[in-house]
């Protein structure tokens, strides 16, 4: 084995902390994934592309001047009522529909967006600097971005708080109750079309706050909003839905994973590592389903 | 036997197509095109609409048909390696014979292939259900693309040129013709094929398996062995599909061109589900339909043709699900055979 994380083990240092840090932001987009597709059983592809366009509001916040951390307050304000509208314009639509077709129509709704970002934020790969340092770990031979550490510390607190608002407040009981059984809370008097506008737009706020963060420690282009889609979707059918340390615990896994990937097989084929991640995931339950004589549902 | 209405219909659609590139000189290259995407909508339906398996990963095959019949060209005279890294046609020249048997070759490769791989991934892939098969074709062909774009062997990043049209063929109609016919005779076939499986028994296993999977596998039938046969039969005309476009473009890229997610593989989707999921006839008219409003939309609203494509998915999802086929089944019921008992249908509605 000639590989270099091999002959130098510093490296696998590296490798887990980088992606232990990722993995915490791809557990915040699953978090999203995972209570819109519990409460309206929808699997949205844009989810990546709603990142992204998260990312590109704290972008265009340091373009102004202003410092891209800002974007974690900002960013899923205005992200919640992108949400919000686009439930009102197609989502709601969908929602008691069969999968496939929410599937398709938000990969329609994925490519408009990205078309859209791709005009106005244009194709070029951009970073916005949070100017925050680096810190220098193990006699400089390990090297992590203060941003990262800021990143998955904002991704804890949010999580954190978004746990206690839907275990406390009235809205967050309504979008449990509506989860558990729509029929039911309806009859009980929750307005389940409010419930799963607002689940929606929390969802989207997510993404926001994910693309806040993306800003600053990784790089944002208007067409690399897909594996983030695919990272959430593999994130939620691993950990099951609205079981949050599992979340967390698998997405740490998938950053892992990936940081790995990208020492071993290279840089290039890091995205295609992930996507076949999802086909074994996949195929491996099926398997493990099909002895039971069972499958995914 | 054929009745004398079809036996008119049919060999005038075929006279229409032999004559077409002669008719519509100028429109040869998209005539090619209309006839792939025909295939692509056509075997898509075979598994998407009659068995219920919706697959975004059908453009996994295409690609590897292209990738293959393009290789096998090149492969068989010159080496591989050397041609890709030079960019292809500067170093080494394709005679006329050696381009045909090459394409012809290649053409065969990228049909068996793909349907083997189709085989043997299959099993895996096609115990799962529902929208997890949607995904995890989906990602499948994303990693194919991701994939081949690191291989060096057939471009990688940079590109594969497939040896272009013999300069000894002086004719400069020659080209568009030999990649229309080329691509009409393989959509004849794809129709005498699906057209076949519409009257068979096949047929009626792959729509027992769409309305209820559990129960078919309780008729006894070994649901599994017909999923994976359906989905050899998409395999391999998506192959032979990709290697005829790979041809015609003359040019391969890993994501744009080959596993070509974003377009293609969301073309053939929507087109069947324009056209109307589940006939034989729906995939043919919607991918008409959809390559007329293309071509005829595209250059008016260039820059802005994902923006369209992206909200005619939307709009034909969630408003037109049942396609152009389905929405006249629900209007002249009688003239697809059948017959709807007006008090059954009046008792549904006060029921609501």
């Amino acid at each position: 084995m000639d590989f270099l994380i091999f002959k130098a083990p510093i490296l696998m240092v590296q490798a887990s902390l980088d992606g232990i840090l990722l993995g915490i932001l791809f557990a915040l987009i699953a978090y999203g994934m995972a209570l819109q597709w519990g409460v309206m059983n929808i699997i949205n592809i844009a989810q990546g592309d709603l990142v992204i366009l998260g990312g590109y509001i704290a972008y265009t916040m340091y373009l102004a001047g202003i410092h891209p951390a800002w974007g974690v307050i900002v960013s899923p304000i205005i992200m919640y009522f992108v949400g919000w509208a686009l439930y009102k314009l197609v989502i709601n639509k969908v929602v008691d529909r069969d999968l496939f077709i929410s599937i398709l129509a938000t990969f329609g709704i994925a490519i408009v967006f990205q078309q859209l970002m791709n005009f106005v934020f244009g194709a070029d790969v951009v970073v916005a600097q949070s100017e925050y340092g680096t810190t220098m770990l193990f006699d400089n031979s390990v090297t992590l971005p203060n941003s990262k550490i800021f990143a998955a510390f904002i991704s804890v607190l949010y999580a954190i708080g978004l746990v206690i608002y839907m275990k406390r407040s009235r809205l967050g009981r309504a979008i449990r109750a509506t989860a558990q059984n729509a029929r039911a809370a309806k009859i009980l008097g929750v307005d389940t079309e409010k419930v799963y506008a607002a689940t929606f737009g929390i969802n989207a706020a997510l993404c926001g706050i994910a693309g806040a963060l993306i800003s600053i420690t990784l790089t944002l282009h208007p067409y690399v909003g897909l594996p983030y889609t695919v990272r959430s979707f593999m994130i939620v059918i691993v950990a099951g839905l609205g079981n949050l340390p599992a979340v967390a615990i698998s997405g740490m896994g998938l950053g892992l994973f990936e940081e790995f990937a990208d020492y071993i097989l290279g840089t290039e084929f890091r995205i295609g590592a992930v996507f076949m991640l999802l086909v074994f995931i996949l195929v491996y339950r099926r398997f493990k389903l099909s002895k039971k004589r069972e499958y995914l549902k | 036997m054929m009745k004398q209405k079809d036996l008119i219909l049919y060999s005038g659609l075929i006279i229409l197509g032999l004559a077409a590139p002669f008719l519509f000189s100028a429109f040869k290259v998209q005539l090619t095109y209309l006839c792939v995407l025909i295939v692509l909508a056509m075997t898509w339906n075979l598994q998407g609409g009659e068995m219920g398996y919706n697959s975004f990963g059908n453009i996994l095959f295409y690609g590897l048909g292209m990738y293959l019949t393009a290789s096998v060209q090149v492969g068989m005279f010159f080496p591989l390696a050397e041609w890709t890294e030079s960019g292809g046609e500067k170093t080494f020249v394709h005679t006329t014979a050696q381009y045909f048997q090459g394409i012809g070759v290649g053409l065969l490769v990228a049909a068996i292939i793909p349907t083997i791989v189709a085989g043997a991934i299959g099993y895996a892939i096609l115990g799962l259900r529902g929208h997890y098969f949607a995904i995890c074709t989906l990602g499948l062909g994303i990693a194919a693309g991701e994939i081949a774009g690191g291989i060096e062997i057939i471009g990688a990043g940079q590109g594969f040129t497939t040896p272009p049209f013999p300069a000894e063929i002086v004719d400069p109609e020659a080209r568009g013709q030999f990649f229309y016919f080329l691509s009409f005779f393989v959509l004849v076939v794809a129709f005498v094929f699906v057209k076949y499986i519409y009257g068979s028994r096949f047929r009626l296993i792959l729509n027992a398996i769409r309305d209820n999977e559990d129960k078919a596998e309780a008729m006894g039938i070994q649901t599994m062995k017909y999923k994976i046969v359906g989905w050899m039969c998409s395999a391999f005309f998506c192959g032979l599909a990709g290697g005829i476009m790979g041809g015609l473009i003359g040019y391969i890229d890993s994501t744009d061109v080959a596993f070509d997610g974003r377009e293609m593989g969301v073309f053939m989707v929507l087109m069947a589900i324009l056209g109307g999921k589940g006939t034989l006839w729906g995939p043919i008219i919607g991918a008409t339909l959809f390559h007329f409003f293309k071509e005829g939309l595209w250059t008016f609203i260039l820059g802005w043709q994902y923006v369209a494509l992206g909200v005619l998915i939307v709009v034909i999802v969630v408003y037109f699900p049942e396609g152009l086929m389905g929405w006249l089944r629900e209007k002249y019921p009688d003239r697809f055979g059948e017959t709807i008992d007006e008090k059954d249908r009046k008792a549904q509605v006060e029921l609501k």
